[in-house]
């Protein structure tokens, strides 16, 4: 009795209305008629600007395209790039050094580091660099001996040593050096106090922990900032033209000082540093997935893979190999 | 191994073997602040010493102090007959070089509470890491005995799995095979399952046990009472920076003698 009674009870309670079919219903995200009048809106702006570019009867879009690879620009191109990743590299191995005089427990290493990035980081790269183009005026040789004695291994004339070239590269090395120690000391700082411990009681010494446990952590927090300042120093190179240095704008330059064309060589130098930047962004890509092993549960693919899967989606064929990515969490 | 293995049998019958860690007198200061007073303490080759004691008592220093990861303020540590951490000369002992502390750390295993894995690494990079890098064993070599430790600590299908694809439980397996990679005389144990969810524990455990064994001498700070018990050859409660009592598993854990080891029993169970 009671059972049919609950029974009875349970076929009451299901709401006849709302029968399995009705609960197939197809959910209407919300409508969002801004976002298309917005988005006009600056599509037109966008147009209109990039028409009151390319009808300026004042643009000689000739002189552009002639000169995008003329043999001169081309020289300033090179010589930029080799001035950056010279100052890149011999700056990162400084910032290495400055950043562990800092977080050594040696106060006089930290407080001389502790100036140098005062210094080079509290005044203008252009003073630097202009400072440095004088280094002949301070010190009419230079010499390599024991300080304070007048023992000396090795000595030359200053201004016949220090090129605009050397200065140049030794402004922009010693200003991103006092920069990056500061990235360096921040990777260095995100590394859990655990994983020195660790290395010490396997016996690793301290050189060796930070070779092979500390830095290569440390390099997941430090290369994505280090990408934006090998981006910021090819660009910081165009003020080497202050003292003459032949890169890419000093080149652009002393060309239209010549044609009087100034708007379409700056366009022209404009468009090669944009292409070196977005070319510079594609090894940092594959060197934040190179140091990220291991952090995430696994890594998005590369483009190249990306296109790869692309293709055989598209491709009708035998089943797609195992996927090889998988991570079985347990 | 082997001949440690008889060591530990023979221990059954209580045969007096030398001992491998003795800790003489030993003090540490943090600042103002004494962690440990006068600890002496010493661990027969081959044996297994748990140390109990509450929070802040003390433990996690002394264990540090035997593999030098801490400097000490006076007394001996000896190890396998050589003095950790410092030379004497005269009356008093001077601290080794960094480059000597290191060639020492090598025959002390540690084992963290936080595992403390490289997480760059995989789980078999974890382990060949020191030995091909510090012991400068040939790197077939070191990936074989890599793969063996896996395999003793249950983990044989782990070895290209990062320790973020680990659970804690796994991830400390991996650190006790990498502690064993460099072959040390001694083992040191800090909480090593404290920071595991429960059901985790006893693989950790069982791994811990089967080591103790094979014969290693091994130094376990826990709160498992059911482990000391059942493993431990020596039992010693400290509290406030001084060894309260000491004695085997039965006499400590079963008849305490002293209050301040009784209350702390009560609190744990
Ligand atoms: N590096 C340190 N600096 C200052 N005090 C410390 C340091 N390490 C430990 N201590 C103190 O030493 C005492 C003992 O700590 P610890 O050995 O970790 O105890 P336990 O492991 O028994 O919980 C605690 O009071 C702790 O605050
Ligand atoms: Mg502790």
């Amino acid at each position: 009795m009671t059972a049919t009674r609950g029974a009875d009870a349970r076929a009451s309670a299901a709401p006849p209305a709302f029968d399995a079919t009705d609960d197939d219903v197809v959910a209407i995200p919300l409508r969002r008629p801004w976002r298309v009048v917005g988005g006009a809106l600056v599509l037109v702006l966008v147009a209109s600007f990039a028409a009151s570019v390319l009808t300026n009867p004042n643009i000689d879009f000739q002189a552009i395209g002639a000169f995008v690879f003329d043999p001169r620009i081309l020289d300033g191109v090179g010589l930029t790039l080799l001035i950056t990743f010279i100052a890149m590299v011999v700056s990162t191995f400084l910032a290495v050094v400055v950043a562990g005089m800092r977080l050594s427990s040696n106060p006089v290493l930290v407080s001389v580091a502790w100036c140098y990035v005062w210094v080079f980081r509290g005044t203008p790269l252009l003073v630097q660099i202009v400072l440095w183009g004088y280094l002949g005026l301070l010190y009419e040789s230079l010499t390599i001996g024991i300080p304070f004695t007048d023992i000396a291994f090795w000595q030359a004339d200053t201004n016949a040593l220090i090129s605009a070239f050397t200065a140049g590269l030794l402004a922009l090395t010693l200003n991103q050096a006092a920069y990056s120690s500061e990235i360096v000391r921040a990777g260095m700082l995100s590394v859990d106090e655990g994983q020195r411990e660790a290395a010490a009681s396997l016996g690793m010494s301290p050189l060796y922990t930070f070779r092979r446990v500390l830095l290569p952590q440390a390099m997941r927090v430090i290369i994505p900032p280090m990408g934006n300042e090998t981006i910021s120093m090819l660009k910081n190179t165009s003020l080497l033209s202050v003292i003459a240095v032949l890169e890419l704008y000093t080149q652009a330059t002393v060309i239209s000082s010549q044609n009087l064309k100034q708007v379409e060589l700056l366009i022209v130098a404009s468009l090669w540093y944009l292409f070196l930047t977005s070319v510079l962004s594609i090894p940092q890509y594959y060197l934040e997935r190179r140091y990220g092993r291991g952090s995430s549960r696994s890594l998005p693919p590369t483009p190249l893979q990306r296109l790869r899967r692309a293709i055989d989606a598209r491709r009708p064929g035998p089943d797609p190999a195992p996927e090889t990515k998988e991570v079985r969490v347990v | 191994m082997s001949t440690t293995d008889t060591a530990r049998t023979a221990g059954a019958a209580r045969t007096p073997t030398r001992p491998l860690v003795e800790i003489r007198r030993v003090r540490k200061s943090f600042g103002a602040h004494q962690v440990l007073r006068d600890i002496s303490l010493e661990v027969p080759e081959g044996t297994v010493t748990v140390l109990l004691g509450p929070s802040g008592s003390g433990k996690s220093t002394l264990l540090r102090c035997i593999n030098h990861l801490e400097t000490i303020d006076g007394g001996r540590i000896i190890v396998d007959g050589e003095l950790i951490g410092y030379r004497q000369a005269g009356h008093a002992t001077h601290e080794m070089t960094p480059r000597q502390i290191a060639r020492q750390r090598r025959g002390i295993g540690m084992v963290f509470q936080r595992f403390n894995l490289f997480p760059h690494m995989t789980a078999l990079e974890n382990i060949t890491e020191a030995p091909v890098g510090i012991a400068r064993i040939p790197s077939a070599t070191a990936k074989a005995r890599a793969r063996d430790l896996l395999d003793r600590v249950g983990l044989a299908d782990f070895a290209g799995h990062y320790p973020s694809q680990l659970s804690g439980g796994q991830q400390q397996r991996v650190a006790i095979a990498r502690a064993l990679a460099m072959s040390p005389k001694l083992m040191l144990f800090d909480e090593p399952t404290s920071a595991l969810d429960p059901e985790l524990v006893g693989d950790v455990l069982d791994v811990m046990r089967e080591l103790a064994d094979d014969g290693m001498t091994m130094i376990v700070v826990t709160h498992e009472i059911g482990f000391a018990r059942g493993v431990a050859d020596q039992v010693v409660f400290m509290d406030g920076g001084v060894v309260v009592e000491s004695g085997t598993a039965a006499a400590v854990i079963d008849t305490p003698q002293r209050q301040r080891t009784r209350n702390f029993l009560e609190s744990v169970r």
